[in-house]
């Protein structure tokens, strides 16, 4: 353990903005990544099957 | 006359966009968890444990996303070059669908290299930037990654499309190694690499297993990120045919 406090921990030796928001920033860019295509298979899955209840509907 | 086979089964069974999307459902979990796994851990790893440098404390923390990211873009990269010339080549639709889908996470890993550098650079080398041979040919790559992005969704044509694709990919690997050798070939503020195949790290083990642990991660939540927009385009692309009907009345 690199640190003795969790105040300490946030504070990074003073250079606690830099590290966070790098993480955050890490953090965010993994989700979208992860999130977008998810949104896409859901909307494209449910596009195509409407789309083959009116073709045999038809 | 039967045509001679050069390729192992693999391959041909590769060019299947059905049995990539039954394989790649397959592999998808076990990816998504080691993925987690590491990435967690190695976080955890990396902000708790690792020790602080010496000379730049705690911001050297920013490495093990840096590194990741930058490593993960250029890999990337290349995959959109392999995938592109095996289109051309072969005319196998599912490397353009592999071409075209890794075009926005390599797009996405670039800006994350490129932005924790930045944040990492204003307490190191005391600016956000520096017109430095490495960082340009970063942003090059960045560029490049776009200029493919834009390609596939101005090209209504779904061949032509993959075709101007393939061809820029190839154009733009000349970047990777000028990314590489930057840091010889030029003065730069960039530090040299920290992993060579041939060499052992000059850091001490504390600081580079997290780092490996991180590149690890990184690649498998690659992989899961690529197999899940691969799916998407394969579905779209197959959407008239009767696997896929199948699969949509069984959902």
């Amino acid at each position: 353990m690199s640190f003795n406090s969790f105040s300490e921990f946030l504070a990074m030796g003073g250079h606690g903005l830099y590290v966070w928001l790098s993480y955050g920033l890490g953090l965010a860019v993994i989700l979208i990544n992860l999130v977008l295509p998810r949104l896409q298979r859901n909307r494209l899955l449910a596009e195509q099957k409407r789309r083959l209840r009116r073709e045999e509907g038809a | 006359m039967a045509e001679k086979k050069w390729m192992p089964r693999w391959f041909y069974q590769l060019a299947s966009p059905r049995w990539c999307y039954q394989i790649t459902g397959k592999l998808l979990p076990w990816f998504a968890l080691a993925a987690g796994l590491l990435l967690i851990g190695g976080s955890f790893w990396a902000l708790m444990f690792a020790p602080a440098d010496y000379q730049q404390g705690n911001s050297f923390r920013i490495i093990y996303l840096h590194v990741p990211s930058a490593i993960l873009a250029q890999s990337a990269y290349m995959l959109m070059a392999v995938a592109g010339a095996v289109g051309l080549i072969w005319k196998m639709k599912v490397a353009d669908m592999v071409l075209k889908s890794a075009a926005p996470i390599g797009a996405s890993m670039a800006v994350l290299a490129l932005a924790t550098g930045a944040i990492w650079g204003k307490p190191t080398w005391g600016s956000w930037w520096v017109w430095d041979a490495r960082l340009t040919s970063m942003l090059i790559l960045f560029f490049l990654y776009l200029g493919v992005m834009a390609l596939n969704s101005a090209i209504e044509n779904e061949s032509t499309a993959a075709q101007a694709s393939a061809v820029l990919s190839l154009v733009g690997v000349v970047n990777i190694p000028i990314i590489k050798y930057s840091v010889e070939w030029w003065n730069t503020l960039h530090q040299p690499a920290t992993f060579t195949l041939t060499e052992k790290p000059a850091m001490p083990a504390e600081m580079w297993v997290p780092l490996l642990v991180m590149v690890i991660g990184f690649y498998c939540f690659f992989a899961v990120s690529l197999m899940m927009r691969l799916r998407n385009e394969i579905v779209w692309r197959e959407r008239r045919t009767g696997w896929v009907r199948e699969l949509l009345s069984k959902q």
